[in-house]
């Protein structure tokens, strides 16, 4: 018993030490390394805290916090969708942050009533389309998606990712349950193929002419104009970017965010980082480095984002109702064959 | 004891996934048995049947050709036909997609210079359930050639020379002989290659064909929806266990010792010259499409990103990577023969059948696992901490999770069956009358071990600690979600990079995993060829 405690003591002093360095945040991130990892140098030159960091799934690391529980090291929790950040706040796995840095920089429908967590960037789910074979006049909404014209036209990727079940979940916000389970039941009806590949894939098969539009998220087509890799950006130019809705609601939009951890040790280097990533020149960069949009108004585009036209108008949807409307989006997949 | 002991640990978060059968089931099953769950058991039984029969007919074929006759590349081809195992199974369907798609160079070619446009000309879609079988098929194979070769090289040629004297021709003397013979090997390997395909999640994602595990991670991530996911994981380990079951309980009665021990080399018969480039062609194809292809596209991409990709930072990956593999092979190792030998010394049917669990892992997908660990440390990591802060007023905090033991621990759990099921394969050839001639001779049981039993088994037990080396490099989302702070790996690496499809980007990351896999799979096929019995042993 005695050596038992004695090894336990040890074994926690060792730990302890590594995780009570002075000044450190540490984080749990959705984002993959190398879209984050550069801020967060940058973030650790500036204030001299180092940040710690796990990536991974959302819902992974959102069940790593939970069973963590009140001994959590995380002290920060970001994702790549609002859908996560509701389901993390729903489990009471974050807390409320005061900061007037915060709350002026991020507009009120793209972060948390309570504050529990914030937008850092944005999204945009568009239209892309065949220079060749549509013209621009053709398209408008993503209802009329469901058109007879359409069929056997459009590429769009598998249910089972979160960019598609929020937008879902955004027109059983809008619509209720039932037209959005028409919605995809058309959209299925007028599918070129069956959905596979992620949403590089869709560009390029409306490139190559296996579709003639795709509906995909704004910052592929923006990496894949600026790709290094010829082929990439020579199926971006046979296709162009539509913003759909811009006559009622606006384009759908998602984000990344993050939240502060309910048992977070390091709250106040977590608030900063926070604040950081909301600051002008985090907010450029995701401008630039990932053709994101920023959330902070006043804050340039890329170049090749605002060639598409900026600012178009977005869907003010509350991101939190992507989050309660998500397992019925699923569910509407699933019924609709929609795979 | 010990071994009851160790077979109980390992089994907590196997234990853990399969209480979830005992929660009040959720509305959630009548809305998957309405809509998706049908498929999902459909293309998960569709996609086992296809690459059975790919990896089945692939590894067996080469390792009867290269075991029994003599054809040119015949010594190249023992080891390269192994080759493929290196690869992790999405990190091959990455590859043929970005070269087989539409958009892809092959297509284009196509399109180009016969001016065509797409449409106009048949072309098999690469990314589909048949696509999915042949990737499958084309990593898993070398399961199957590997025990498939071993047990032929260790048939007793006698067998073989009755079979002959009898009158069997070459076909009659494979079919009615050596391949009834090697079936408990050829079983072990199919089934590695099968459990693998069930828990395959990243290819058949990517090739969007929705299987029982795909099905798994969309109830739980999709419709948030975490018991009925366990159950349904909990389901497939069942499935599987009754599939072992069943093919036991069919060989219920034959033993597999052989009868006698005389072996001598391998008459390796001379081929036509026909024939001979046939053997050639059937050990080439695989090894082709399998590696050196998929190779060849990895490193065109790596030589133009290179630069960027691999840093300082890289080689802390790959000794990451390295080590984790390494450490988790040997103590993999170690088990397996702990629990061998128990079974063996004390066969009771309450110790075969906790050993049996204890090697359920396999074919759970990685991130149901991680799960199954994740609970039961969490929960012991928080009891230990309450009850030092109630007793001494301190915080112990988080002693397993977020550390490298506890990555460990989940690759035992993974990948216990690999080295089990080696083990015991190569123990089961060691008729128990060798032991009773040892013990009579005056060899105590330390002594019978290390004389009879090492020897005999050398080849075994590399072959576990090879396949545990190479699955634990390959491994991911496990991995990923267990991790400790700024801890990455290779295959960490590559998956971030490819999963936004920066395959050029990825393939620095993905070629190192492929080459670092060589180098124990030359080394392992080295001393099998050494091992075999009646082999001299080179000075």
């Amino acid at each position: 018993m005695k050596t038992a405690l004695a090894l336990i003591t040890a074994l926690s002093l060792l730990g302890g030490t590594a995780l009570a360095a002075e000044q450190q945040v540490n984080l749990y991130s959705a984002r993959k390394e190398n879209l984050i990892r550069p801020l967060l140098d940058r973030f650790s030159a500036e204030t001299g805290i180092d940040v710690n960091l796990v990536t991974g799934k959302a819902s992974a690391l959102l069940k790593r916090l939970q069973v963590e529980g009140r001994n959590t090291p995380a002290d920060l929790f970001l994702t790549v969708d609002a859908g996560r950040l509701h389901v993390a706040k729903q489990a009471g796995l974050l807390q409320p942050v005061e900061s007037r840095i915060l709350t002026e920089a991020v507009p009120t429908h793209l972060r948390d009533r309570d504050n529990q967590w914030f937008a850092l960037s944005k999204r945009a789910r568009i239209i892309v389309y065949s220079r060749e074979r549509v013209r621009p006049e053709e398209l408008s909404t993503y209802e009329d998606l469901t058109d007879p014209k359409w069929k056997g036209r459009i590429c769009i990727r598998s249910s089972g990712n979160i960019y598609n079940q929020s937008l879902l979940a955004s027109l059983v916000a809008h619509h209720g349950e039932a037209a959005a389970e028409r919605w995809a039941a058309g959209v299925v009806a007028n599918m070129a193929r069956p959905p596979r590949g992620n949403d590089r894939a869709q560009v390029k098969a409306v490139a190559t002419g296996e579709c003639d539009i795709a509906v995909v998220n704004s910052y592929y087509l923006g990496n894949m104009q600026s790709s290094s890799d010829r082929s990439e950006r020579d199926a971006a130019v046979k296709v162009a970017p539509f913003f759909p809705n811009q006559g009622d609601r606006g384009a759908h939009i998602n984000i990344s965010g993050a939240g502060i951890t309910r048992h977070a040790t390091n709250r106040d280097n977590a608030r900063k980082l926070l604040e950081f990533m909301v600051g002008d020149e985090a907010q450029k960069w995701y401008a630039e480095s990932n053709h994101e949009y920023p959330v902070k108004a006043g804050v340039e585009v890329s170049p090749i984002v605002r060639a598409w036209g900026y600012p178009f108008k977005e869907d003010q949807l509350d991101m939190g109702q992507l989050g309660i409307h998500n397992v019925t989006a699923v569910k509407i997949f699933d019924r609709v064959g929609w795979r | 004891m010990a071994a009851a002991l160790a077979a109980l640990v390992v089994m907590t978060p196997i234990l853990t996934v399969l209480g979830y059968l005992f929660h009040p089931g959720t509305g959630t099953w009548q809305h998957l048995a309405d809509t998706v769950l049908g498929d999902y058991i459909r293309n998960s039984l569709l996609l086992m049947a296809g690459v059975a029969f790919g990896a089945g007919s692939i590894g067996i074929t080469t390792a009867w050709l290269t075991s029994m006759y003599r054809f040119p590349g015949r010594r190249l081809f023992i080891w390269a036909l192994l080759l493929p195992l290196a690869f992790p199974a999405y990190i091959l369907a990455y590859t043929y997609t970005g070269m087989l798609e539409p958009a892809g160079p092959v297509q284009e070619w196509i399109r180009t210079t016969f001016g065509l446009r797409y449409g106009e000309y048949w072309f098999p879609e690469i990314r589909s359930i048949g696509g999915a079988m042949v990737i499958l098929s084309l990593v898993l194979y070398p399961y199957v050639y590997l025990l498939a070769r071993a047990a032929f090289l260790e048939q007793s040629v006698c067998a073989l020379e009755v079979s002959r004297s009898l009158g069997c021709g070459p076909w009659r003397s494979f079919f009615a002989v050596a391949l009834p013979l090697a079936r408990p090997a050829i079983v072990v390997g199919l089934s590695l290659a099968l459990m693998e395909t069930l828990a395959d999640f990243g290819t058949v994602e990517y090739f969007g064909v929705s299987t029982f595990t795909t099905g798994i991670f969309r109830t739980w991530y999709g419709l948030y929806d975490e018991v009925a996911a366990a159950q349904l994981a909990a389901l497939l380990m069942l499935f599987v266990f009754s599939l072992i079951l069943l093919e036991r309980w069919s060989r219920r009665q034959a033993r597999y010792h052989h009868t006698t021990n005389r072996y001598q080399a391998l008459p390796e018969i001379g081929l036509g010259r026909f024939s001979a480039w046939l053997a050639t062609t059937a050990c080439l194809l695989p090894v082709l499409f399998g590696f050196l292809l998929p190779v060849a596209q990895l490193g065109l991409w790596a030589l133009r990103t290179w630069r960027e990709m691999v840093d300082a930072g890289f080689y802390t990956l790959a000794a990451n990577s390295f080590a984790l593999a390494g450490i988790a092979a040997v103590i993999a190792l170690l088990l397996a023969l702990l629990l061998g030998y128990g079974r063996r010394l004390h066969p009771t049917p309450w110790l075969r059948a906790l050993v049996r669990t204890a090697g359920m892992g396999y074919a759970i997908p990685g991130m149901v696992i991680a799960i199954g660990v994740l609970i039961p440390f969490g929960w012991l990591d928080n009891a230990l901490d309450g009850w030092m802060r109630d007793h001494f007023g301190i915080s112990t905090g988080l002693l397993f999770s977020g550390t490298i033991f506890i990555l460990l621990f989940t690759y035992l759990v993974r990948f216990l069956t690999v080295s089990l099921n080696t083990v015991e394969a190569g123990l089961g050839k060691i008729r128990p009358s060798m032991d009773e001639a040892a013990w009579s001779m005056g060899h105590g049981k330390a002594a019978t071990v290390r004389r009879i039993h090492l020897p005999l088994m050398r080849g075994s037990l590399l072959t576990a600690l090879l396949i545990v080396f190479v699955d634990v490099l390959k491994e991911l989302p496990a991995t990923l979600v267990l991790r400790p702070f700024n801890f990455n790996t290779l295959a960490v690496r590559t998956y971030e990079l490819a999963s936004d499809e920066r395959l050029a980007d990825a393939s620095s990351a993905a070629l190192t995993i492929v080459l670092v896999g060589i180098i124990p799979v030359i080394l392992l096929s080295v001393t099998i060829a050494r091992s075999r019995p009646g082999h001299a042993e080179p000075a």
